[in-house]
Order: structure tokens, then C-alpha cells, then sequence
């Protein structure tokens, strides 16, 4: 792999009429230690209003820690050593999100920019009901609301999320995976936010169960008009949900751009790298070693290392 | 020729809850043969009894009923003490299938001594260092401990370990689905050749029907502990007749299809007259095999 | 580079000798150092202490005078012929200190030993053997567990005639009413070790189940079982003392508690002679106070989670997880 040339970093072109909700510029975030590591790197970003935006890469590229950053969620030892994060708010105020303190921030999250985990099960507390984490989250930042309130609202986000509301009164394990990961999109959507960030939703899901929960985040994108922020490692899935994606390799953003530019003409060899490494499914047999015989080489880059060393040098 | 030969295979499990008990039936009459040198795909959502065949035939767990015979290169049965080394297993996890505690060259070495592969502390070395350069490691590895190691490294020592019995057969359960995506077709790419290299049978568990396609031979398709459409991968992928295969083939992300997910149709729903029947290509019908006779198509 | 957090995963999987992917040697923790507890202040004062007494009972009594040596001057505070003054009957108090200190000792590490021992028989055999025998194994432990210990082990003492009491009926006694509550957390660690996917992999490589228990389990399980064996040697001594201190102990051997139980009939406290009962009392509690020190960096490596931020290893995988765990309740 050579990844010395310089990262393609080119801002797309922003959507017409498109107004921005979240810009991060610059932002740089480091982890204290014996020795410092550096885990995001100059990332600047501009999630519009309404807009998928795909964050791609492997564990250990920074992803989540850009994500849990934005949010400042994340805990000493990680730092953000510079950059800002503007969040853009619907009436036209704009907000330095590094610059808040406990109490603003404590307001701002979950109300305009909430969170959907990946591990359901561990983000939802299993001795509770659905239903009272979903009002808790309500009496925290809606001390205003009746009681009646509360219910009815609750009702009509799990109905939203396509979750029978009758199913309030359960406990999460006696959900199923995909039913958890649907109350806690719930959760998400409970105060109206304008921006849900996914850090892998979908990735301890079944193919199938992923995909009706892809769809539901779509139909509810268009109904309620929130941007998102995906992440996660299938590439493929990206291409296929977001309108612009974002790679990340070793805490940079190596490429970005819209998601048919990415997938007609990656530019950066790490992109093209990760779009190699998922096989299509309908496509021509052969692009792989299987068909090609074990003395031949793998074909395409997938395999650095099998080429590295020549192949079947033990026979 | 056939080196694993699994017939009628059926699990149940039982549940307790209180003091009611029910019996959950994991895998129904199951059959299908592993040949040197092939490779087979199970593929199926999660909890469709994909894995629990794999952990029958590594004899971690035990059938209900029906019979897993191991065939020697002479076809006659393997007896049980050399089942260990005819058939061997990788497991999903590469950070839980090798022991903390333990040295690469540990997990290597057991499996050598104790099926009598090699005798003495040199001679273990020497082996363990042949088997890692067959996974395309470098036998500096040996003395370090698996958390030093990346997912990849550790899955391609997981092979190693799977290699040192001298097993025919090796049952890989989603040996990939927990590694990097980028790292991921390195270690299929190196079970595909130490299979060819070795005329290995090769059983591949896996719910990703690209890699089943790309990487064996033929497909069983599962559903509920059922194999509900079988045959050569290609006929299976591009040819499905199952609904359900169908439904988990349009499921899965493609990004020539970019758009679909907006489009207002719904699912493809599964039907649910064909789903105990079995859609099997070579034969080219349907087959009942509650029934054990051909279905009316 | 053993400390990446975020790693190049990219390049993971090159092989080692590409830059980035090598651990240098230094630094490492393998093996035996890694179930080692990382240094600490609680590790350094706990150890010290421990080591203290343990010197003091170790070499004192060579150094020290016959503590029965029967002196006419009872009762006489600290001086130099006497640095811990004397007892009613005028027996040296640091003499009588030194062997009290190494008896105790003694019994409490014969008890942790035989403890240990037992729980790791009942708790990883069960656990691993899962069945009868765990049913088994588990009804045994907990009627252990509900059986007031104390009370009990004053009933067997008493039952047992004072002359033959030696101190190995005395260890056996507190060993056996000792090791229940360690078996209960040894056969549920064992419980989910046994499950991970290396233990399976041993079995289907055809290791025989006494192997599995032995190395690929018990290695896994040592940092607990350290653990559980300190704990067992901080009760070990104390209930000792308590006994003792009853008139229940050994009645050939001297003790902390017998050094206590003799004061307090004495009536070193009304008397004002706090030389005679504040020393060993103040032993009890340094070495109470050292295993618990070095109890609780113990459970560090049990739970990383209660390790202080910058004073953890890094691990990769563990660095790799540890933001998740600030964001459990962030809707809350």
C-alpha cells in the first residue's frame, strides 16, 4: 500500500440551497498517554440540513471518536487539541459546541443532535421499561409536560420507528435486536432534533432486519428533515443510503465527496481498497484468487500481504 | 470421493422458563457431503441453525439425531479419537479463540503433540514455524501473545492451529465477519489456497452471500434449521427459486441499486407455502423432505 | 507500538516487519507480566506494609529474647531494657510481638493456601463440569455461605477439647468454614471463561478436560484467584485474633488474639498499659490494612474499569473500546 502521496481532500460541492447545520473545521483530537496519539486529524466537515452524510473506515481509524468529539462525548484521555464545531440551529443562531458550558451543553445535547449506539442492549438500561427511559428523557429536558403528555409522545415516536406502541411497557430484552435498535432511534427522534449521528446502528443486525431499519431511517430523514451521520465500515452500505461520504483512514479524511462520484471514480487507493474489499454479489467470478488457481497471484489489491510474499512459497 | 458425510442431522434444544419447558428445534434434517478439495457454503440469517451445524460437526454440541460420518482417504470411517484431527474448526471471534494467556507458539504446539504430529521442543518449533509460514506469518510471531496481534493475524493463526492435526476437513463459522473489512478477503483468500494446496474440505459458514458465491463451491441455503435451496453457488446466487433466498439476496447493500430503499414498494415478503420445502438445483425440483418424495412444483 | 489507539487498521493485517504492526520488545507485557498489577501508590504502600510485618514476624523472633522469660517487674511501660515494656508477669511485650506476629501469619497463610485450594476445587471443577456436579458443588458452597461463620467455628472449637486445640485444628477449621464465598466467584468466572471460543477450540483439538481446566482456564482465572486467596488470609487472621481472643484458639501456640486475650485478662486496659494491647492491635490492623491495599489492585486487573485514567494499560483493544463507555445514559 502506498499511502504517502498527499490525502485528495477536495470539499465538494456543496447542494444548492443547501444551509448547513454542523460544520467541523479543523478539528484535531488527540489521546494523552505514555505517548500521544494522534486519533483525528485536520477533519473538517459540512452535514446540510436534511443531508446522509456516510462516514466510512475500520476500527481504530477514528470515526467514532470524530463522532463521540462533535458531540463531546468523549473522556479524558482523548482531548481536542483544535478546530471548532459550529452547530447551526434552525432559528439562525449559531453555537461554538467546544466553547459550551455543562449546563448549555447538557440542554443542547439530545434536544438538536442526539445519538443512536451500536450496542442497543448496553445503551438501554435492561431493569427499566422502554417506556420510562423514553420519559425520562422527556421530564430531562421537558420539565414542562403533562404527564398525559409524556405518554402520548412516547406513543407517537415508537409508532414512528414502526415499534407497536403497546410494546412500551416491555423490558429490552424482551425486545429482539432489531426491535431495541428501533427504541433507540426512538430516543433519538423523542425532541425533535436536527441532527442524529449512527455510530454502526445496523452492524450487529441480520442483513434482513438492517435493511427494514435503513429504510425506516430514510422514510423518517424525508418526513421530519434531520440530517444524519452514519458510520460505520460497509462501504457498500453507504453508497447505497448517504448523499455524501466521507473516508477515514488513520483519523484523516483521505476522501469525500458525493456518493456516485465516490463509487463511479474513487480517487484515493484507500477507497478504491475498501470498495475491493467487498465482492459483488451478481458480479463476474473471477476477480478473486478461488478462480484464478492457487499458483496465480490474488488479482486486484484486496490481499496486500498474499502479495507481498509470493504465493504458495511453502509448497 | 466424500470425506464428511452428514445425514438427517436434527437439533432441539430445550427452554426453561419457570417451570414450563418447550423445545426449540434449531436444525431439521439436515444432509449434505464435504469432498477434498470443495467448498461449502451455509448461508442464513442469524438463528437459522447455521452455526449449531458447525458446532455438531466440531462435537461441541450433540445431535438430537441423525449421523456425521468422517471418511478416511481408504472411505472407511474415521473412529472417534481421530475425528480430532480429520476435523478441525475456526471460530468467528479472533479475540476470543486464542487464550490470553498463552504464547502463539502454545496454541500451535498442543495440537502437534498431542495428535502425535511431532515430538521434542525443536521439533514443535520447527512445525508451528512451518505452519505459520503457511498462513503467511512470520515465525517471529511465535513467542508473542494473541493481544499483540491484529484481528487478521489472529484469524490466519486460528487456520494455522486448524491446520496442525493435519485435519481433512475445516469448518470455518463466519471466519471473517468480526476482522476488518480490508483484511477480510486476505484470510479467504488464504483458506481458498491452503484448500486447493491441501485438497481440503472446507465447510463455510457465513450469512454474507457474496463471499459464499465468490469462495465455494456449492451453496445451502438456511432458514429456521432448515436448508431451504441448495446447489452450485452460481446457480444459487444469480438463479434463486426460494423466496427466501430471493429476499435475503435483495437485502443485501448493492450500490448499483442506489435508490431502492426510497422506493415506496415494500419488502419482498417471504412466502410461506414453500418454506418447509427445499429448492434443490442439481436435482432441479422442489423436494418435501418431511415428505421424502419429490413436491409437486 | 503496544499503545496504538487508534491504529492504522487499514494495515493491520500487513505483516509484522512493515512499519507500524511490530511490537518493539520493550514495554511488553507477556505471560506472567501481564497478570502482574501495574504499579501503583495503593500497590506500593499495601506491599509494604505486608512486607513489614511479615519481616518483623520473619526475623524478630530471632533477634528477640524468650518471651516467657518470667521477670518481678510486671506491668512496667516502655524503657530501654524493655522497649514495649512488660506484661503482668513481666514477659517482654516486643519478644512476646515477634512470635505472636509470626504465628499469625503462619495461620493465616495456611489458611489462604487450603481456602484457595478448596474454593478453586468446588468452584472451577463445577463450573467447567456444569451438570450434577455443579448442582452439587454449588448446594455445598452456598449452605457454606448461609451458615454464620463465626458461630460456627466458635461450635467446632469448643467441641474440640482444649489440649489437643493446636494450631492445625484451628487452620483446618477456618479453612473449612472459609472458602464458600471464593468458590461462588471462582465457578461464575469460570462459567464465562468456559464459554469463550478458546476453551471450545481446545476441546475440539481434543485436549483432555483436566488440561482445559488447568491451562487454558486457570491461567485466565489467576488475577481472582490471587485476589481470593488474600482475602482469605486477611479473614484467616482476623478470625483467629477473634478467636483467641474468645479463649477458643490454639492452646499451644501464640497468636495476635492470644496476646490480646492475655491482656485483656490482664486488664491491661483499666490499668492504663496500653503497651501491652495498642501494639498488637495496631499489627492486626497494618497488615488488614496492606492485603486489602494489595487486594484492591488486584481487582484492577479483574476490572480494568476501576483503573484511574493515565494509569492504565493500553491495550489496543481495550483503548479501542474504552469511549463507549462514558455514553451509556447520555438521553437521561
Amino acid at each position: 500500500m502506498t499511502t504517502h502521496n498527499p490525502p485528495p481532500r477536495t470539499a465538494p460541492p456543496a447542494p444548492d440551497a443547501a444551509r448547513p447545520v454542523l460544520t467541523v473545521r479543523d478539528l484535531n483530537v488527540v489521546y494523552r498517554g505514555d505517548r500521544t496519539v494522534h486519533a483525528v486529524k485536520d477533519v473538517s466537515l459540512t452535514l446540510h440540513r436534511g443531508e446522509i452524510l456516510g462516514l466510512a473506515g475500520e476500527s481504530g481509524c477514528g470515526k467514532s471518536t470524530l463522532a463521540y468529539a462533535v458531540n463531546r462525548l468523549h473522556e479524558w484521555p482523548a482531548e481536542v487539541s483544535s478546530g471548532t464545531v459550529t452547530f447551526h440551529d434552525r432559528d439562525g443562531h449559531d453555537l461554538d459546541l467546544l466553547a459550551l458550558r455543562d449546563e448549555e451543553l447538557r440542554r443542547f445535547r439530545w434536544s438538536k443532535l442526539s445519538m443512536v449506539f451500536q450496542g442497543a442492549m448496553n445503551a438501554l438500561n435492561p431493569v427499566t421499561t422502554v417506556r420510562a427511559q423514553l420519559e425520562d428523557v422527556l421530564t430531562t429536558h421537558r420539565p414542562g409536560m403533562s404527564k398525559q403528555q409524556r405518554r402520548a409522545r412516547c406513543a407517537e415516536v415508537l409508532d414512528l420507528v414502526g415499534v407497536e406502541p403497546g410494546r412500551m411497557h416491555s423490558y429490552p430484552h424482551e425486545l429482539s435486536g432489531g426491535m431495541r435498535q428501533r427504541v433507540m432511534i426512538a430516543m433519538a427522534l423523542l425532541l425533535d432534533p436536527q441532527v442524529m449521528i449512527m455510530d454502526e446502528p445496523t452492524t450487529a443486525l441480520d442483513v434482513l432486519v438492517q435493511r427494514g431499519i435503513l429504510r425506516e431511517i430514510l422514510r423518517l430523514r424525508d418526513e421530519l428533515g434531520f440530517a444524519v451521520v452514519f458510520i460505520t465500515h460497509d462501504l457498500p452500505l453507504l453508497l447505497e443510503l448517504s448523499d455524501r461520504i466521507a473516508v477515514m483512514l488513520r483519523g484523516e479524511i483521505v476522501e469525500y465527496d458525493t456518493a456516485e462520484t465516490l463509487y463511479r471514480h474513487p480517487r484515493h487507493p484507500y477507497t478504491r481498497q475498501l470498495l475491493e474489499s467487498f465482492p459483488s454479489l451478481t458480479g463476474e467470478r473471477g476477480a478473486f484468487l478461488r478462480a484464478t488457481g492457487p499458483a496465480s497471484p490474488p488479482a486486484a489489491g484486496p490481499a496486500p500481504h498474499d502479495q507481498a510474499r509470493p504465493a504458495g512459497s511453502t509448497r | 470421493m466424500t470425506t464428511l458425510e452428514v445425514r438427517d442431522l436434527v437439533k432441539e434444544f430445550t427452554l426453561r422458563s419457570g417451570l414450563r419447558r418447550s423445545t426449540l428445534r434449531a436444525v431439521h434434517k439436515v444432509t449434505f457431503t464435504l469432498v477434498p478439495g470443495r467448498t461449502v457454503a451455509v448461508v442464513g440469517a442469524s438463528g437459522s441453525g447455521k452455526s449449531t451445524v458447525a458446532r455438531m460437526i466440531a462435537r461441541l454440541e450433540k445431535p438430537t439425531s441423525g449421523t456425521i460420518t468422517a471418511l478416511g482417504p481408504d472411505g472407511e470411517p474415521v473412529r472417534d479419537r481421530a475425528y480430532r484431527d480429520h476435523v478441525q474448526m475456526v471460530f468467528q471471534d479472533p479475540f476470543a479463540s486464542l487464550n490470553p494467556f498463552h504464547s502463539i507458539e502454545h496454541h500451535l504446539a498442543r495440537p502437534l503433540l498431542l495428535h502425535g504430529r511431532a515430538e521434542g521442543r525443536e521439533e514443535v518449533r520447527e512445525q508451528a514455524a512451518q505452519l505459520l509460514e503457511r498462513v503467511n506469518l512470520p515465525t517471529a510471531l511465535m513467542d508473542r501473545r494473541p493481544h499483540e496481534l491484529s484481528g487478521g493475524q489472529r484469524q490466519r493463526v486460528a487456520i494455522a492451529r486448524a491446520l496442525a492435526p493435519g485435519a481433512q476437513v475445516i469448518v470455518a463459522d463466519e471466519p471473517v465477519s468480526m476482522l476488518d473489512v480490508s483484511s477480510r478477503l486476505g484470510v479467504l483468500n488464504l483458506l481458498a489456497r491452503l484448500q486447493q494446496e491441501d485438497r481440503l474440505a472446507v465447510l463455510y459458514i457465513t450469512h454474507d452471500l457474496a463471499t459464499a458465491r465468490h469462495f465455494s463451491d456449492d451453496i445451502l441455503v438456511m432458514n429456521r434449521g432448515r436448508i431451504v435451496e441448495r446447489g452450485p453457488a452460481d446457480a444459487v446466487i444469480l438463479d434463486p427459486h426460494h423466496p427466501y433466498t430471493r429476499t435475503l439476496a435483495a437485502a443485501a447493500p448493492n450500490p448499483e441499486l442506489r435508490g431502492r430503499l426510497r422506493s415506496a414498494e415494500p419488502e419482498p415478503k417471504a412466502a410461506t407455502d414453500r418454506d418447509h420445502l427445499t429448492y434443490d438445483h442439481d436435482a432441479g425440483r422442489w423436494i418435501d423432505i418431511d415428505a421424502d418424495q419429490p413436491a409437486a412444483a | 507500538m503496544t499503545t496504538q489507539l487508534p491504529l492504522p487498521d487499514g494495515l493491520a493485517d500487513l505483516p509484522p516487519g512493515a512499519p507500524g504492526t511490530t511490537a518493539p520488545p520493550s514495554g511488553r507485557r507477556t505471560g506472567w507480566r501481564a497478570v502482574l498489577p501495574t504499579w501503583t501508590p495503593k500497590l506500593a504502600i499495601g506491599l509494604g506494609l505486608v512486607a513489614a510485618v511479615a519481616l518483623f514476624g520473619l526475623l524478630g523472633p530471632l533477634l528477640a529474647g524468650d518471651p516467657n522469660t518470667i521477670r518481678n517487674i510486671g506491668l512496667t511501660g516502655p524503657s530501654g531494657d524493655h522497649w514495649l515494656g512488660t506484661t503482668q508477669t513481666g514477659q517482654d511485650v516486643l519478644d512476646q510481638l515477634t512470635r505472636a506476629t509470626r504465628g499469625s501469619l503462619q495461620i493465616g497463610l495456611f489458611v489462604g493456601v487450603l481456602a484457595t485450594a478448596l474454593s478453586a476445587l468446588v468452584g472451577v471443577v463445577g463450573g467447567y463440569a456444569g451438570g450434577l456436579v455443579d448442582e452439587a458443588f454449588s448446594l455445598l458452597s452456598n449452605v457454606m455461605l448461609v451458615i454464620p461463620g463465626l458461630p460456627l467455628v466458635i461450635v467446632i472449637s469448643g467441641f474440640v477439647p482444649a489440649e489437643q486445640r493446636g494450631s492445625w485444628t484451628v487452620v483446618l477449621v477456618l479453612a473449612l468454614t472459609g472458602w464458600a464465598s471464593a468458590a461462588r466467584v471462582l465457578r461464575a468466572q469460570t462459567l464465562s471463561v468456559r464459554n469463550r471460543d478458546y476453551v471450545a477450540a481446545a476441546k475440539v483439538a481434543g485436549e483432555k478436560p483436566w488440561r482445559v481446566i488447568c491451562v487454558e482456564i486457570l491461567p485466565n482465572l489467576l488475577p481472582v484467584l490471587a485476589s481470593q486467596f488474600v482475602f482469605s488470609v486477611v479473614a484467616a487472621i482476623l478470625s483467629e485474633a477473634g478467636l483467641s481472643f474468645l479463649g477458643l484458639g490454639a492452646s499451644n501456640s501464640s497468636t495476635l488474639g492470644t496476646m490480646l486475650y492475655f491482656a485483656q485478662n490482664g486488664f491491661a486496659l483499666q490499668r492504663d498499659a496500653w503497651w501491652w494491647f495498642v501494639p498488637p492491635g495496631l499489627i492486626i490492623a497494618a497488615l488488614g490494612c496492606g492485603l486489602a491495599l494489595v487486594n484492591l489492585s488486584l481487582d484492577e486487573i479483574i476490572n480494568p474499569r476501576l483503573r484511574r485514567p493515565g494509569r492504565r494499560r493500553n491495550t489496543p483493544e481495550k483503548a479501542d473500546r474504552s469511549p463507549n463507555h462514558a455514553v451509556r445514559s447520555t438521553a437521561a
